[in-house]
């Protein structure tokens, strides 16, 4: 372990309760860590501070010195040193923590002010909570019950907005429910670098609204829906679809890149209604991209591979285990491996069980874009580096897979099993096809499936467990969400039995013996198992595989090795 | 006791026969005199002269032009601006524009002269949207002065230069805000930065140190380079310096532009000499002595307390025609001298009615960043101008009192106290009107239309 720098810290007063925070901590950062809860809107831990809604309110005082000679001034009534409390409110958003700062929360000028600024707010505001998504998840609705008033005094008529106007292709904006905190234009200009909101109108009849001409279409806007502390801003995906409080929260990972983004899967009755973005410092903050919040969909895909199949027709799982032992013995020693990127560690550790197993070769597919620089890198595999970890490859993998291509031409390889990759993406022709008898573990269905001997349907991530390493080498886990639909098979039992009949003798098909297994296997992962493993992902050591030319450029707390050497 | 002499200084020219604003009409009468010679003294020199005659800004906060000039980071080694806060909104208030419209060298050569001080080398005029003609008039000043190379390169061959930009507003009362009107100058809507952190005389206009002077201010600065700050500071009274312009509007004979050294003049001898009392038969029934915002005076009110004197502490019973026109008797009364709008209102004049209009103006200026000036301003709006046009009730005129109060020192700028101060003061010193107004409220009845009955 490196020993973290100790960061200057500064000691506060928060409601009485003194407390040692960094140097350069804001008020409601600071009253966080001894659980005072500071009421905001505006505010955002990973945006710029513009301290407009006035909600954070506080009242603030510093000790108070002798203007000649610095001394203290002590109050004789206490003995302490006296505090010169700032007559008006301040705001907790703005202020950054200093020496002996004192802060009350709960006095009268502050509760005074909330019930001012609650009041406020919730005059114009249509109050539609029955039909608004938010609701559940709405910071209005919070705050209004701890620190409003509970009843109205407004009796004139309320401003009239746009209800619906329509942002971008996924992103609906009601401009009644719009409280003007500018987290949405911030987000826009500050992270998704894509400075298309703004507000138009003056007063209270401001109105969010696009430049001209320029939709909020980037591949970041649904964030805006996610950080809009009202039901302004709505996904149109998700609008209208689940009440948020029948919906269960599983934590997951998002797969469509090596960067791991921590994710928050939403669910109700196996039924998956949207994925948001979860908090990782180091990882993601608070974002992720909006083509990571589609994902679910492949679950309900119609092309879901459901049935176990040999020679093109339905079978049973055990005789198509028995097939796969047949063709095994058949074609021994001519058997290919093509492994995932995208299966979790796990499975990649129970595929190298299985290759080695039937002394077969391994290669892996590599899928390669343009990264974003914030959350979507180049390399679109999630977890090419736990094949790296796991011993499944050592060296990176190729985009097409040239030598097995050579190889089925030269006849060297009569068996292949695909680990949910569509071989022909991969180069190969239906000709290559053709020639050698495939076995198919995958979700969905594609040429490679189409023509495979043996088709295994398995589990989409949102329907198992396991875990991935990203860019940084950082090990994260991903929990099941739903129950895996009918005629699928959990990989890692599937790949344990595939093991167990290639001639490995027994081999664990859960996740707790996995990682036993994987723990006496992996230097690196020591002690893990996969309870232990933290929700923020534990980092692993990476020098080994220093040398290789990882593809990614910098992202959101990323920086490729060449860069920062 | 006769009102005083007016005392002008700033518009010493101004209203004369023949005289015009071009440049050959100032320099006939001395122009640009003061700047040839104060770009021979050390700019400190002046930054001092500028602190020893106590000039207070005249754009409404009436804070130290010398304090100003002093806060500003000289050394951060990032450019310096200087920006002519010409955005004067502020109801009751026309003075700047006088200026402008018949004096523009007299502000071109303050501004220089302040530029010359702090070493600014660019310099920008914020003229407020509705001044077309005022944007036009600068302009050709500027090209006249810097033709004669009163601005521009090289200024009389010192080898200082600096250029003066107009920018023009596009029509909002809170580009007046000095931070509002930066940003408005940097492109963007001119919301009023937070400060902490964005003080103007560290992190201004492109987050560079700027100071922001009203009009008035820079021409006074000229004549506090001539004559010294001294001498300035013996005009006027103590802690209030200089001469004053005040805009007299509304019920009274003769409203205008007056200038008086500062505190020398009180608020009935303004009213009912200077400007001739009130209308005939009429009597004085309010005044807001310092634009819109500063709270209101009733006629009949006293005022009560001790003051200072030099280092005295002295009685002081003030009814409102007693009050010295300065900043610190206003302060001490509980309301402003602002930027020298004195607006009068006679007893013809419903106080509901004024605050509706005073409302509606704040309503429609709030620039609605944050909260409470925001939702406030328009609610007090909509109450008021329900109890004018619409079924008033007895309960309004509490409620209207509490909207008031939650917004004041809660907001980004002083806009809220701005808009909350009206309101407030309205209805402490007209409370019985407001309170009653549901009863006395004159409606209109329908007329009925002869051929239906």
């Amino acid at each position: 372990m490196i020993p973290m720098p100790k960061p200057d810290l500064v000691t506060v007063n928060i409601d009485g309760r003194e407390i040692a925070v960094p140097k350069g901590t804001n008020v409601i950062e600071a009253a966080r860590l001894v659980n005072v809860d500071v009421p905001h809107y505006c505010y955002h831990p990973k945006l710029s501070v513009s301290g407009n809604c006035r909600m954070c309110l506080i009242e603030m005082g510093l000790p108070s010195v002798d203007p000649a000679t610095k001394a203290p001034i002590i109050d004789p009534a206490s003995g302490r040193q006296k505090i010169n409390w700032i007559p008006r409110p301040q705001i907790g958003c703005g202020t950054n923590v200093s020496p002996g700062l004192h802060i009350r929360t709960t006095s009268p000028m502050v509760k005074e002010a909330r019930e001012g600024v609650m009041e406020f707010l919730l005059i114009n505001h249509p109050l539609d909570c029955p039909i608004c998504d938010q609701a559940g998840e709405c910071k209005l609705q919070e705050q209004a019950t701890a620190y409003g008033r509970g009843y109205s005094r407004f009796v004139e008529q309320k401003n009239v907005k746009p209800k619906r106007t329509q942002l971008g292709p996924r992103v609906m904006l009601d401009d009644e429910r719009c409280i003007l905190c500018s987290r949405c234009i911030r987000f826009s200009k500050e992270i998704a670098k894509d400075d298309v909101l703004g507000f138009i109108d003056r007063g209270s009849y401001s109105t969010l609204t696009c430049y001209p001409g320029r939709p909020l279409a980037n591949n970041y806007s649904l964030n805006t829906v996610d950080i809009c502390p009202v039901g302004a801003l709505t996904s149109t995906d998700f609008r209208f679809k689940m009440r948020v409080w029948f919906l269960k929260q599983t934590n997951s990972i998002d797969l469509e890149s090596s960067v791991g983004a921590n994710t928050v899967v939403w669910s109700r009755e196996g039924v998956i209604y949207r994925i948001t973005p979860r908090r990782n410092d180091t990882v993601n903050d608070t974002w992720m991209a909006d083509s990571g919040r589609v994902l679910f969909k492949q679950v309900a895909a119609p092309d879901r591979l459901t049935a176990v199949q040999v020679n093109g027709g339905d079978s049973a799982l055990d005789h198509a285990i028995n097939a796969a032992h047949e063709l095994f013995k058949t074609s021994a020693g001519a058997i290919a491996v093509v492994g995932s990127g995208r299966s979790s560690v796990e499975e990649q550790f129970l595929t190298k069980q299985l290759a080695t197993a039937l002394k077969a070769s391994v290669q892996l597919v590599s899928r390669v874009g343009e990264g974003d620089q914030l959350l979507v890198s180049a390399d679109r595999n999630p977890n090419v580096r736990g094949a790296l970890v796991t011993g499944l490859i050592s060296t990176l993998p190729a985009r097409q897979l040239t030598d097995l291509t050579v190889a089925i031409d030269a006849g060297q390889v009569k068996t292949v099993i695909s680990v949910g990759e569509d071989l022909t993406a991969a180069g190969l022709t239906a000709a290559h096809l053709a020639k050698v008898a495939i076995v198919y573990l995958g979700t969905h269905a594609n040429a490679t499936s189409a023509a495979a001997k043996i088709v295994f349907p398995t589990q989409t991530v949102f329907e198992k467990s396991g875990t991935f390493v990203n860019q940084q080498f950082r090990l994260q886990k991903f929990s099941k969400a739903i129950p895996g639909v009918a005629g699928a098979t959990d990989d890692l039992c599937l790949l344990a039995k595939l093991a167990t009949v290639a001639g490995r003798s027994l081999v664990a098909g859960d996740l707790a013996n996995v990682w036993q297994a994987l723990a006496a296997a992996v230097p690196v992962f020591g002690q893990v198992t996969f309870a232990n493993i933290p929700e923020t992902g534990l980092l692993l050591d990476c020098t080994p595989f220093a040398v290789l030319p990882f593809v990614e450029g910098e992202t959101l707390h990323y920086k490729p090795a060449a860069a920062t050497a | 006791m006769p009102a005083p002499e007016q005392r002008r200084i700033i518009f010493k020219h101004i209203d004369e026969s023949g005289y015009s604003n071009d440049l050959a009409c100032y320099l006939k009468h001395g122009g640009y005199e003061v700047l040839k010679q104060a770009v021979t003294r050390p700019p400190q020199a002046l930054i001092d002269e500028v602190k020893r005659s106590g000039l207070r800004g005249r754009g409404g906060a009436g804070f130290p032009c010398g304090v100003k000039w002093g806060l500003v980071d000289r050394r951060s080694g990032k450019p310096i601006y200087l920006i002519v806060n010409a955005d004067e909104s502020e109801p009751g208030t026309f003075k700047d524009r006088y200026l402008i419209h018949q004096d523009p060298h007299q502000l071109i050569e303050g501004t220089m002269i302040s530029c010359f001080a702090n070493n600014v080398t660019q310099a920008y005029i914020y003229i407020r949207g509705e001044f077309p003609h005022g944007a036009r008039i600068l302009g050709k000043a500027i090209a006249e002065a810097r033709a004669a190379n009163f601005v521009g390169p090289n200024i009389l061959g010192t080898g200082y230069s600096c250029e003066i930009h107009i920018h023009r507003g596009a029509g909002a009362y809170i580009c007046g805000e000095e931070t509002g009107l930066i940003e408005s100058l940097e492109g963007k809507r001119a919301y009023p930065r937070i400060k902490p952190p964005y003080f103007p005389a560290v992190l201004g206009l492109y987050q560079c140190p700027t100071i922001v002077n009203n009009v008035e201010t820079l021409c006074h600065v000229k004549h506090i380079a001539e004559i010294g700050g001294e001498a300035f500071a013996r005009i006027g009274t103590a802690n209030n310096t200089g001469t004053r312009i005040f805009c007299v509007s509304g019920h009274v004979q003769r409203p205008g532009c007056y200038e008086f050294p500062t505190g020398t003049i009180t608020m009935g001898q303004l009213l009912n000499e200077v400007c001739g009392g009130p209308l005939p038969g009429r009597k004085f029934k309010a005044v807001i002595p310092g634009g819109s915002s500063a709270k209101v005076l009733r006629f009949g009110e006293r005022f009560k307390g001790r003051r200072k004197v030099g280092a005295d502490l002295v009685d002081f019973d003030w009814g409102v025609e007693d009050l010295p026109m300065d900043f610190d008797s206003l302060a001490l009364i509980g309301t402003m001298g602002g930027s020298g709008g004195v607006i009068v209102m006679d007893d013809s004049v419903n106080m509901v009615e004024a605050l509706a209009n005073i409302n509606a103006f704040y309503a429609h200026e709030s620039c609605g960043q944050c909260t409470p000036c925001r939702e406030g301003s328009l609610w007090m709006k909509k109450l008021t101008t329900r109890m004018v046009h619409g079924p008033a009730r007895a309960e309004d005129a509490a409620l209207l009192k509490d909207v008031a109060d939650q917004i004041p020192g809660r907001t980004i700028c002083a806009f809220g106290e701005a808009c909350a101060w009206p309101t407030q003061s309205f209805l402490a010193k007209f409370g019985d009107e407001f309170k009653n107004h549901h009863e006395t409220k004159q409606v209109p009845k329908p007329t009925a239309t002869a051929a239906l009955v």
